[in-house]
């Protein structure tokens, strides 16, 4: 009977029909019973098989939709033991960077490394490629958790946001992007540090996630993101998607 | 259509969407605009089905996809399949949609909106001419006619089981139990392991 009493809200669990309140407290309860939660995963994937047996064709403008609006959107990174990661406060221009804003740029950093944001990528040289990956993520970690690390943000007007963290003591910069769309066919992205209007190239970007800006802050007061062919140009030949300028 | 069907049946397309979700998490959109082909029908179907307004349920859906490529990397296999997660998040989204609505709107509001829905075999009848798997219409057949007015209204009119109590006129605690026993009658009819 007691055993009864305590499985009998699977069933609604499952199919969304507890209120609230009740919802809340069974989660409590499934947290400390194996059985329950067995059962529920269960029943949950059930409920899902009636789900998919709804299935109807979507309007045809809906996949552009949902593709243009994942730009926008920063994919959260894995959940790890202890939480935190998703404490993330907004970055502040010019300020300081609060530990957990680094945690979770590091976080993205490692967790992109695999894909690896550069372009130089050979196939058959998979050693080199791993090299160039952990090479590029101590680098990264090396400029995020510098004591002197600002960091400065921008968007498009499409919806790209990016993020640059710059270390003058490090004399090192890392430009995170989010929602970058691919770039027109033949076409890349390059990166730019401003010296006072003149552009000196600084790396090319090929997708989203963080990259270790090519070359020393030095002087610059900023960052520039322009279109370029393939391979990158020496100097800016399309006007700039997006200028960032350091805080001071 | 029916090539939707198959996708969410035999469970051997589901390993291809773990591994295509696993690029998703690392930020391939290739893989999201396949993973998207795979899931959208059915996501919109369900949504449709709780909401009924084509447009809202455009929305809803749209949000649950966006949701997937969102938290792709928090996708734990040891709780069951893509499928299932992904669709337990669009009936999550619904009813939650239904559920606000019907928070704003008052008492006496709702009790006349009740009186004004069709009978329930209505209803179950509806579903079942549309449902497209032979399997899951075959199973919920299999059900008591309580079970299976609980299990329908529930899932896809999105009512709390005191709803469905109250549109039944069935006891809570005999709504609760029906609710769970006819699942478990439709898992082992269906064959479903988690």
């Amino acid at each position: 009977m007691s055993d009864e009493h305590l499985h009998a809200p699977t069933g609604a669990y499952a199919l969304d029909a507890l209120p609230d309140d009740e919802r809340d407290a069974f989660e409590r309860h499934l947290e400390t019973c194996p059985a329950c939660a067995q059962e529920v995963r269960e029943l949950t994937a059930t409920a899902a098989r009636l789900g998919v047996s709804a299935a109807t064709a979507p309007p045809p403008g809906m996949k552009a939709a949902v593709l243009a609006g994942i730009d926008s959107v920063r994919q959260l990174p894995p959940l790890v033991p202890g939480g935190g990661a998703s404490a993330v406060s907004p970055v502040r221009r010019g300020r300081a960077l609060p530990r957990l804003v680094l945690a979770a740029c590091v976080a993205a950093a490692v967790g992109f490394g695999g894909v690896a944001a550069w372009q130089y990528q050979r196939a058959d040289e998979a050693s080199e490629q791993a090299r160039a990956a952990q090479d590029q993520a101590d680098r990264l970690t090396a400029v995020l958790s510098a004591p002197d690390a600002r960091t400065v943000t921008g968007a498009t007007e499409g919806g790209t946001r990016a993020t640059v963290v710059v270390s003058r003591e490090r004399n090192s910069a890392v430009f995170v992007a989010s929602g970058l769309p691919k770039p027109p066919a033949g076409k890349t992205y390059q990166l730019w540090f401003d010296d006072d209007g003149a552009m000196r190239p600084a790396g090319l970007v090929s997708s989203d996630g963080a990259s270790v800006m090519q070359g020393g802050v030095d002087g610059a007061s900023g960052v520039g993101v322009t279109v370029e062919p393939l391979g990158g140009s020496a100097e800016p030949t399309t006007g700039p998607l997006m200028v960032m300028s350091f805080p001071t | 259509m029916r090539e939707i069907a198959h996708i969410g049946g035999p469970q051997r397309r589901e390993p291809d969407l773990a591994e295509i979700l696993g690029q998703v998490a690392a930020g391939d959109k290739d893989s999201f605009s396949t993973l998207y082909d795979a899931l959208a029908g059915p996501v919109f179907g369900l949504v449709l089905r709780v909401l009924r307004d084509p447009a809202q349920s455009e929305e809803v859906a749209q949000e649950v996809m966006v949701e997937v490529w969102r938290s792709a990397a928090r996708y734990q296999a040891d709780r069951g399949s893509v499928m299932s997660w992904v669709m337990t998040m669009a009936h999550r989204r619904a009813v939650d949609r239904v559920r606000s609505e019907q928070a704003a709107s008052d008492r006496e509001q709702r009790s006349a909106q009740r009186e004004q829905m069709p009978a329930y075999d209505e209803v179950s009848e509806e579903v079942a001419v549309r449902l497209e798997s032979e399997q899951v219409r075959r199973c919920l057949r299999s059900l008591t006619e309580l079970q299976r007015q609980a299990v329908t209204l529930a899932y896809y009119r999105g009512y709390t089981y005191r709803e469905v109590a109250a549109s039944l006129s069935a006891p809570l605690g005999t709504v609760k139990t029906r609710l769970r026993d006819g699942l478990i009658r439709l898992r082992d009819c269906m064959g479903v392991s988690a």
